[in-house]
């Protein structure tokens, strides 16, 4: 699985309240949630992203609430790929529960700057910053998470237990 | 080999006599529950999984606590898609409004949630239920769905740190203190995917109520849970409650920590969280004269029945300051009737607070107590992040009950002992 887009930078610790305010969570439309993504921390970030694009973050991202309104939001926006030095551990699960692919990389999250040309390969978690010309190493993926993002979330999975087990 | 008391939970869950840490396992989950936003998600996925039903409707919670009593048409639309569904699959603990509480207050309360149990919530305060020893924590809706059709979930078994707290504590001083304290010493993400093991002296001497508080707020330093060792105090709590058997963990005294903080709480004053981090703490006497428009004492963090006594103990006889807002809103409905019937309620009243019906409410800025733009509340509830309770520019410091009910009084953040 490979991405590539334009990286949008942001800083340590983004809350899931600042991907999408919890005032708007009497929702579930992907659309009306994508439409107010990251509002809290860059209010004309809608007007910027191109689908493809990727956000880059530091440490501890999408911490705060359980909320899936949070990946859902992103993926609805367009974004390919979230790099971050870390994830908040809820956020981590349902970026890959919702089929948003992510990469940690304290590296590439700290070097990679607003604008850049980025590419992803999820497969081998690689990173190549094509503006700067530099690969970075990300933690891999590991098999059984890559299984989930490429069947397009969590349910597709259960389904085949269902089909297994014959119900 | 030894193991802490989430590896134990975690490893008898999987079927195996031993978990080690980082490892990717399957368990088999004792209890499930969403709320009006995260379930209406996860009934989504379970409708488009196209499951003919869910693995036990005795172990799966529906609980319409954060925009209810429904606040607007959408939040209506959403709390009726949970009615339906829990009377389609006949689920038996869906609880309507005047039955309802704050979910992390009424499955324990209920005996739903035992010590032993590994139980995953869509919502982050599930951790919760760590007080009680369990391993409890906080998941995804789409989760939540493949587990009300599976019964089970998969997990990374995580980093164990211990948490050791000596000493004596001094008067208006508790757990929510203690855990604003230990936030502020690692930070919100000091305990990222790692398990927070709470001991020591203090702890054990500890009632509920601020055991509840203080694994409430785990996930505020990043935890994927807030465990305490079930004890005396724990099987009191439980035996006249719990619903089916539970079973009692313990950590084994070689086992495995990643790190170990060692504090003497003794001359600890109440802490004080400042916006717009739980992770910005100070020792209440630090701070300066910070007026204050609004104070919430309640939600999931502080709206049990000793919390509301302590704020009582405050108010009695008080009135709350002119142009203060101070709203109280007892956690659960059997919380709401026993502070009735002690008169916590008249003395609120008589104090002119607002007293509300159970519901999350204002804590996550859904409705009953929006901020305005400059707006300044302090809250007994676990998040002040940028617009949590409101507007964007508006302030929440987070303490614990007895300081809110001063500060009510006041009009801006003071020591329960100078009202
Ligand atoms: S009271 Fe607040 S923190 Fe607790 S469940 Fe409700 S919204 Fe979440």
């Amino acid at each position: 699985m490979k991405m590539r887009g334009t990286a949008w930078k942001f800083g340590d610790d983004v809350d899931t309240d600042a991907i999408i305010p919890a005032r708007y969570l009497n929702t579930t439309d992907p659309a009306v949630l994508a439409a107010h993504c990251m509002e809290d921390a860059d209010p004309e970030f809608m007007k910027k992203v191109k689908p493809g694009d990727m956000i880059v973050a530091g440490k501890n991202f999408g911490c705060g609430s359980s909320r899936e309104h949070a990946p859902i939001s992103i993926k609805a926006a367009g974004v390919s790929c979230v790099i971050a030095a870390t994830f908040a551990r809820i956020f981590f699960r349902n970026a890959f529960n919702m089929g948003l692919p992510i990469l940690e990389c304290p590296d590439a999250a700290a070097a990679i700057a607003t604008g850049d040309e980025v590419e992803a390969d999820l497969d081998r978690g690689i990173i190549i910053n094509h503006t700067r010309n530099v690969t970075y190493q990300a933690q891999q993926v590991p098999p059984f998470m890559q299984q989930l993002v490429q069947a397009g979330g969590l349910i597709p999975y259960v389904q085949e237990q269902m089909r297994r087990q014959g119900c | 080999m030894s193991m802490t008391i989430s590896e134990k939970i975690l490893a008898k869950h999987a079927d195996r006599a031993e978990v080690h840490p980082d490892e990717l396992i399957e368990v088999k989950v004792d209890f499930a529950l969403g709320n009006d936003i995260t379930a209406p998600l996860a009934i989504e996925a379970f409708r488009r999984a196209g499951a003919p039903k869910v693995f036990d409707r005795d172990r799966i919670a529906l609980i319409p606590d954060h925009f209810t009593p429904n606040k607007d048409i959408n939040s209506a639309m959403q709390v009726k898609l949970m009615r339906e569904f829990a009377r389609e699959f006949q689920i038996t603990h869906y609880f309507e409004i005047g039955r309802m509480g704050v979910e992390h207050a009424l499955l324990p309360e209920q005996g739903l949630v035992l010590p032993g149990d590994v139980v995953i919530g869509a919502d982050s305060h599930t951790c919760t239920y760590g007080a009680l020893g369990a391993f409890a924590t906080g998941v995804g809706s789409t989760d939540l769905a493949a587990a009300m059709i599976t019964g089970r979930i998969w997990f990374k078994v995580p980093q164990s740190v211990k948490f050791i707290f000596r000493g004596r504590l001094r008067p208006w001083v508790g757990g929510k203190d203690l855990i604003l304290y230990a936030i502020g010493q690692i930070g919100v993400d000091g305990a990222r995917y790692r398990a927070m093991e709470l001991t020591g002296e203090v702890i054990e001497s500890l009632p509920m109520t601020d055991r509840f508080t203080m694994s409430n707020m785990a996930i505020e330093a990043g935890a994927k849970v807030g465990i305490i060792a079930p004890d005396g105090t724990t099987e009191d709590y439980v035996k006249e409650r719990a619903k089916r058997p539970y079973e009692f963990f313990q950590s084994d005294a070689d086992a495995v920590y990643e790190e170990t903080y060692d504090w003497d709480v003794s001359g600890f004053e109440p802490m004080v969280a400042l916006p717009h981090s739980p992770g910005n703490v100070r020792p209440i006497n630090e701070l300066p004269e910070i007026p204050i428009d609004q104070a919430v004492i309640g939600s999931c963090t502080n709206g049990r029945l000793e919390d509301l006594r302590q704020a009582a103990q405050v108010l009695k006889g008080k009135k709350v300051a002119p142009g203060v807002r101070c709203l109280v809103i007892p956690a659960t409905q059997q919380i709401y009737q026993e502070a009735m019937r002690e008169g916590l309620l008249e003395i609120f009243i008589d104090a002119e607070a607002a007293v509300s019906t159970p519901t999350c409410g204002p804590c996550l800025g859904g409705h009953m107590g929006i901020l305005a733009a400059g707006e300044r509340a302090v809250a007994t509830t676990n998040r002040n992040f940028v617009g949590r309770m409101g507007h964007p520019e508006s302030e929440v410091y987070l303490s614990n009950p007895a300081v809110a009910a001063a500060s009510a009084i006041a009009g801006h953040i003071v020591h329960p002992d100078s009202v």
